[in-house]
């Protein structure tokens, strides 16, 4: 206790950054159904992950490393899809290398997540933990690390899904620090589950976004944003603050802000100067836990995420193409696992990617160019049909594993019967 | 007996049914020893007939003031036909993909805008339009360009009867009536009411429409249906409209690669997604039958207007993983959707004839039908309900694919049926017109 009193002058400073990737799919019109065709077009996730990976990841873990190298102070905490490292593995693999490299300065925490960037936690108990699961030993495998703090997909989050993550293994869990959560307090410091040890942290929205939506935005008042700017904002919060978490898109830099806007350089100032700013202190999350007491509590009984102003399920859920197209995703659950078949299950889990359901929002907003920025459809609709034809062809092929099946055991039975008659 | 003849469209350059219909009567009238001379706004060279080209008719003094589009460099014939083109995606079939450009497309029966037909002059001659014959934003402007036309064919031309296949061709036919004093024959194929229903028609096409009707010295129509439609919608004196048939043509026996069947039992919609084909109630029907056999798969195809809703409306229903919505089809994967195909529907709100249901029975595909259509006339072995009885449709649709007997009798019956409509018998009847008419003109 009296340890932890003695930082409360200091604030921290968790900068976490999500690295996802869907593995988007192939035009699959309705005659190839039945025809396993294969789902997922190579050409264009490699094009995209290959140019991310050079706009993107290396630049910028190559940019922390250095600036780790001088200042070992820093952390940096990640959060690593597993859609994401597939993809690395296939048409990137120096990304993983990078990655590793971070990971071997001791100076960056990966988080735990779905595998599949998925809404499993909506399907099933088991698939949603299968999934985390499968996940925490990917980290292992690369990294050499147990996550041991979770964060779900886009920060979607529930009280129940707290649970799941605590029954999981996890200590702590990211959430969007949405006002609705906390009328009246102080968003910056770390909170905990209304029933369970789990630490909550709670992403600073605002603060976040002045750099991942904000920042090349020239109609923004604070257009341009500089480091000695931003810095001042996060050392002169009001109130009693002592745990900021910046949670923003990794691909915010170089990808979503172009090098030309000079996002790494402010990046590059900006964590220099935090690094020396004897009123900030970087931190991971495990760290901080040991370090500040996780004191009030709160409560979500409904979802909530980051995405979109709702900041709840409906980026995903929100209108009748993705919540039909992702019922039918579920009730195919239990046929695909009785098939045991791994090629139907790991298709399967990855039409599970909620990328596929953010294509069939019908937005129009500026929530919606969003929506449209990620994705390579022209419309919600065509997302919708394609998804959809794919997933007819997932289901034939499941009906007919389960027959092959059937009609073994028949033959197997068939068989022993003949054995025994003729023994 | 020579015919001039006036249509929009001409095989293989086709996006609807009228121009199949046109090719199929044009032959068999040649069979019958009738000479025809067949006018498109835009010939392509490539079309099984000789065609005379509107677009290479020169004007010499056309209506109204004349601004070409573009100053023109030297005659090039590529060129111009770049800049005729219109685009595809205002086509009620145009070949693009499903979506390409579907975002654009607000009204996918025809998108009328003032835009004007481009034009060339022609020094000290006069000028010639450069027609698109498809259906795109200068559609008014084309049929008004045609009939300017139509009059100076009439001039070039010998014949002894003028026949105009639908609004598209009134004006062009009526003008032909004018210079020459010709009898004029005006087929109905459609009519806007049919297209756009009573709460959506053009009223510019419906005027087209009248005029051509009151112009007209005899008036085909394709069915009972549209008999009565142009009689109490644009009346007309029923003793003026005579009663033809569409045919169906000889089935091109092609061999296609087959397809996987998604499921048992495959129930299909074929046909563009507009409220005239009544996509809505085969949707609700399916939503029924899955009620109650929810292995039951759907399959709509083609595009329309009313795409983006009916996909609305089923995903409402939570029915989309039964309800597959394929896009634009032609050619083999129309052969292919009707070799797995248990039963096909085709719930019009109003159809004038019906071409489709006779190619799924010529495919061997059982069929039921909307009693608001001309094929709901002349077959018997096909159910027919009222396109908005959808618990009736659901009840057919059952029927059939419980009753296999039943399915298979439907199947044979109707194929029997189809002998007697061919297009051999709807120009003989509609050759003893043209003489009956003649002989009025001569006593």
């Amino acid at each position: 206790m009296n340890y932890a009193a003695k930082h409360i002058h200091k604030n921290y400073l968790n900068l976490y950054f999500q690295v996802h990737q869907p593995s988007r799919l192939k035009k699959f019109h309705f005659f190839d159904i039945g025809t396993s065709r294969a789902y997922f077009d190579h050409d264009l996730n490699k094009a995209i992950i290959t140019r991310i990976a050079g706009n993107c990841y290396l630049p910028a873990n190559n940019m922390l490393l250095k600036l780790i190298k001088t200042y070992p102070e820093i952390r940096i905490t990640f959060s690593i899809s597993g859609t994401a490292l597939d993809q690395f593995a296939l048409y990137a693999p120096q990304v993983i290398e990078s990655f590793k490299e971070l990971a071997e300065t001791g100076c960056v925490e990966f988080l735990g997540e779905t595998y599949y960037h998925s809404l499993a936690f909506l399907i099933d108990e088991e698939e949603f933990k299968t999934q985390i699961t499968q996940h925490s030993k990917k980290i292992q495998e690369y990294f050499g690390v147990q996550p041991a703090i979770f964060r779900n997909t886009e920060l979607l989050y529930s009280n129940d899904i707290g649970r799941t993550a605590a029954e999981t293994g996890f200590k702590g869990i990211y959430l969007e620090g949405i006002e609705k959560l906390l009328p009246g307090r102080n968003l910056n410091q770390l909170f905990k589950h209304p029933q369970l040890s789990l630490v909550l942290f709670l992403r600073n929205f605002i603060l976040s976004d002045d750099i991942a939506f904000r920042y090349s935005n020239r109609r923004w008042s604070e257009w341009p944003l500089t480091a000695d700017k931003y810095l001042g904002w996060l050392e002169n919060l009001p109130g009693n603050q002592n745990f900021i978490c910046l949670g923003m898109d990794y691909e915010t830099f170089g990808e979503h802000h172009k090098a030309g806007d000079g996002i790494f350089r402010f990046m590059e100032e900006f964590i220099t100067q935090a690094a020396n700013s004897p009123k900030l202190e970087f931190i991971t999350p495990t760290q901080v836990m040991e370090l500040l007491p996780a004191g009030e509590t709160i409560s979500s009984p409904g979802i909530i995420s980051w995405a979109d102003v709702k900041k709840d399920e409906s980026a995903w859920l929100g209108n009748d193409l993705q919540r039909d197209a992702f019922a039918s995703l579920s009730r195919l659950h239990p046929l695909i696992m009785k098939s045991g078949n791994a090629t139907l299950i790991r298709d399967y889990r990855y039409l599970q990617t909620s990328d596929h359901f953010y294509y069939m929002s019908k937005q129009t907003d500026d929530d919606g160019q969003v929506h449209q920025y990620f994705s390579h459809y022209n419309s919600a609709y065509e997302a919708f049909l394609n998804y959809m034809n794919v997933l007819a062809d997932l289901e034939w092929r499941a009906n007919k594993e389960l027959v092959k099946e059937t009609r073994l055991r028949i033959k197997k039975r068939i068989i022993k019967h003949k054995k025994r008659k003729s023994g | 007996m020579k015919i001039l003849t006036f249509g929009w469209e001409f095989p293989p350059h086709i996006s609807g049914g009228l121009g199949t219909a046109c090719y199929g009567l044009t032959k068999a009238l040649k069979e019958e020893n009738v000479d025809i001379i067949f006018v498109v706004p835009r010939a392509f060279g490539d079309e099984d007939i000789d065609l005379v080209n509107a677009s290479q008719i020169i004007i010499q003094d056309p209506q109204e003031e004349i601004q070409p589009l573009k100053e023109k460099k030297k005659y090039n014939a590529k060129e111009e036909l770049m800049m005729v083109e219109v685009p595809s995606s205002l086509t009620p079939y145009s070949e693009s993909g499903i979506w390409e450009d579907a975002n654009d497309i607000k009204n996918w029966n025809y998108e009328i805008n003032p835009e004007k037909v481009p034009l060339e002059i022609i020094e000290n001659k006069g000028v010639r339009y450069q027609f698109s014959g498809s259906y795109g934003p200068s559609l008014l402007d084309e049929v008004k360009r045609y009939g300017e036309v139509g009059g100076e064919i009439a001039r070039q031309y010998d014949f002894d009867i003028i026949h105009a296949h639908d609004w598209l061709t009134f004006p062009a036919g009526t003008a032909a009536k004018n210079v020459t004093g010709k009898p004029l024959v005006i087929h109905v194929h459609a009519t806007e009411y049919d297209r756009a229903g009573e709460k959506n028609i053009d009223k510019r096409i419906i005027e087209i429409e009248k005029k051509g009707l009151q112009a007209a010295d005899l008036i085909i129509a394709v069915s009972y249906w549209t008999r009565r439609i142009l009689i109490d919608h644009y009346n007309v004196s029923p003793h003026k409209i005579k009663v033809v048939r569409n045919g169906i043509q000889e089935e091109n026996i092609e061999e296609f690669p087959s397809i996987p069947r998604i499921g048992e039992n495959i129930v299909t919609f074929l046909g563009r997604i507009t409220y005239q084909k009544g996509p809505k109630y085969f949707v609700e029907a399916a939503q029924k039958v899955l009620d109650t056999f929810p292995e039951t798969h759907f399959i709509i195809a083609g595009s329309g207007d009313l795409l983006p809703s009916t996909i609305d409306m089923i995903a409402n229903l939570k029915i989309s993983s039964r309800v597959h919505c394929t896009g634009f089809l032609n050619g083999e994967k129309i052969q292919q959707i009707w070799s797995i195909s248990d039963v096909f529907v085709m719930p019009s709100v109003s159809e004038p004839f019906g071409i489709t249901p006779l190619e799924a029975i010529r495919a061997g595909v059982p069929v039921i039908v909307s009693k608001q259509s001309g094929v709901a006339e002349v077959l018997n072995n096909v159910i027919k309900i009222d396109f908005w009885d959808s618990e009736a449709l659901a009840n057919a649709i059952i029927k059939i694919l419980q009753n296999k007997k039943f399915a298979n009798s439907l199947k044979t019956e109707s194929k029997k049926e189809l002998e007697l409509l061919t297009w051999n018998i709807a120009a003989r009847k509609i050759k003893k017109h043209y003489h009956e008419l003649c002989s009025k003109t001569h006593t």
